[in-house]
């Protein structure tokens, strides 16, 4: 069974946001780096974005695959994870903390609402 | 894979009419590496061609070439050849086992005293379970063996040699893993690495080309091809920093121009940088040059280097 945290949002192309913290962390679930495999480049947004929820806003690679991140929340891109540029694979050892990928500044705290909590999400990927 | 007998008084003739390598070296019991190409001189199919007794032959193909290369043999062979063709395709399933402990599992499975397929080697033996196409070949670069028998007895065989491989510590696997080994071997792919518009000789295959031994399909467009120079070149590239991993089709760049496209590309589980093979001018081939893979937009560095891309400490 993925670990499917009780604080956090979730969208179901698999982010998460916390939105306890202010600005926001995102990152993906524990079962979509499993899903992936190893994690093995971010290719992440640039700092000063503004983006609007479902957003396409960056890309992570795999062995298997590219996939595309999208924003849960709209707001403006504050800050992003250096530690991912040289351990990519943070991602999928730790993807809830020290695996977050960037860090979005809400402008309309009613899209975290529109997210999944974490029974909804479970059942997604039940 | 796809299985071909080519047997009758014709046989060795009429294979080395239409493939490459020069099959009369072959000895029953021994198989090589070897191109089946258009008269353009063209990659139709790679395969592995095995002489199992002085008038028979086994042809491993690929899968997804198996309608072509048959249609294409049909058309090369003439009446007066003393030639039989026989698909075996449809009702032949193949495993391989691939690894450092393939001698541990072949010793499980077929008893200690079988001896086992030595590299390029084939035996057709009859067991228990039916017959059986026994070939000390494989395509990883690993120490390992393949063998092919009739898809009714595959199951048997499939669960016999899994509790072996997971008894010597091994795991079942798929093309994804074979894809892997392969590339950090530098071993091309059908449909990736080789086309029918590309020869052996820019794939960089010309040591399973003979052009000594006669007359074969393609060889003059070989030797013209020879005489005027080649193209391009299948060159292997490395990323030098970090970047994702490069994938086919991605566009290539050198000295600042989009020069062709990526064919084969992967992330190297042993090497933890990808890799990958493209098609690029002579002048951009040599070793050391440096390569841009553009992914998303953006460039990436990437350097020619040597195949094998990797090469397993020996012990």
């Amino acid at each position: 069974m993925s670990n499917v945290p009780e604080n956090l949002r979730y969208r179901d192309s698999h982010e998460w946001i916390d939105p306890t913290q202010s600005p926001s962390p995102v990152g993906i679930t524990d079962h979509a780096q499993a899903e992936l495999t190893d994690v093995v480049f971010v290719d992440p947004p640039k700092v000063g974005t503004q983006v609007t929820a479902g957003q396409q806003v960056c890309v992570i690679e795999s062995v298997k695959a590219a996939s595309d991140i999208y924003a849960p929340v709209s707001g403006e891109i504050v800050a992003i994870n250096e530690a991912l540029t040289g351990d990519p694979g943070l991602l999928n050892r730790d993807p809830y903390a020290g695996g977050w990928i960037f860090k979005i500044q809400s402008s309309n705290l009613a899209e975290f609402e529109a997210l999944m909590d974490a029974a909804a999400y479970s059942k997604h990927i039940a | 894979m796809g299985q071909f007998i080519v047997s009758g008084p014709g046989a060795e003739a009429f294979l080395n009419r239409v493939l490459t390598n020069n099959i009369t070296n072959l000895q029953p019991g021994q198989g090589q590496y070897t191109l089946l190409l258009n008269g353009l001189g063209g990659v139709i199919d790679d395969l592995i061609a095995y002489r199992t007794s002085e008038r028979e032959f086994y042809l491993v193909v690929n899968a997804s070439r198996i309608d072509a290369d048959w249609s294409h043999l049909e058309t090369q062979l003439n009446k007066d050849d003393e030639v039989m063709m026989a698909n075996a395709s449809d009702f032949t399933a193949g495993l391989a086992i691939q690894g450092p402990k393939a001698r541990e599992v072949a010793a499980a499975v077929f008893g200690s005293a079988a001896s086992f397929p030595e590299h390029n080697t084939i035996l057709v033996t009859m067991t228990s379970d039916g017959p059986m196409w026994l070939c000390g070949t494989g395509y990883t670069g690993e120490e390992g063996f393949e063998f092919f028998m009739p898809m009714e007895t595959a199951e048997t065989w499939f669960r016999k040699i899994v509790d072996a491989v997971k008894a010597a510590g091994g795991t079942p696997c798929g093309l994804g893993a074979r894809d892997t080994l392969r590339l950090e071997m530098g071993y091309p792919l059908n449909g990736n690495d080789l086309s029918e518009t590309r020869t052996p000789l820019q794939a960089g295959l010309g040591y399973f080309v003979d052009l000594d031994k006669g007359e074969f399909t393609g060889r003059e467009a070989l030797v013209a091809q020879k005489a005027a120079g080649l193209p391009d070149k299948l060159a292997a590239f490395r990323m030098t920093g970090a970047a994702p991993p490069p994938r086919p089709h991605y566009p290539v760049a050198f000295a600042g121009e989009i020069i062709g496209e990526v064919c084969s590309g992967t992330q190297s589980p042993s090497l933890g940088t990808g890799i990958g093979m493209a098609y690029v001018p002579l002048s951009a081939a040599t070793i050391g040059s440096t390569l841009e893979i553009e992914i998303r937009g953006r460039r990436f560095p990437a350097e020619v280097v040597k195949k094998p891309f990797y090469r397993k400490p020996s012990l």
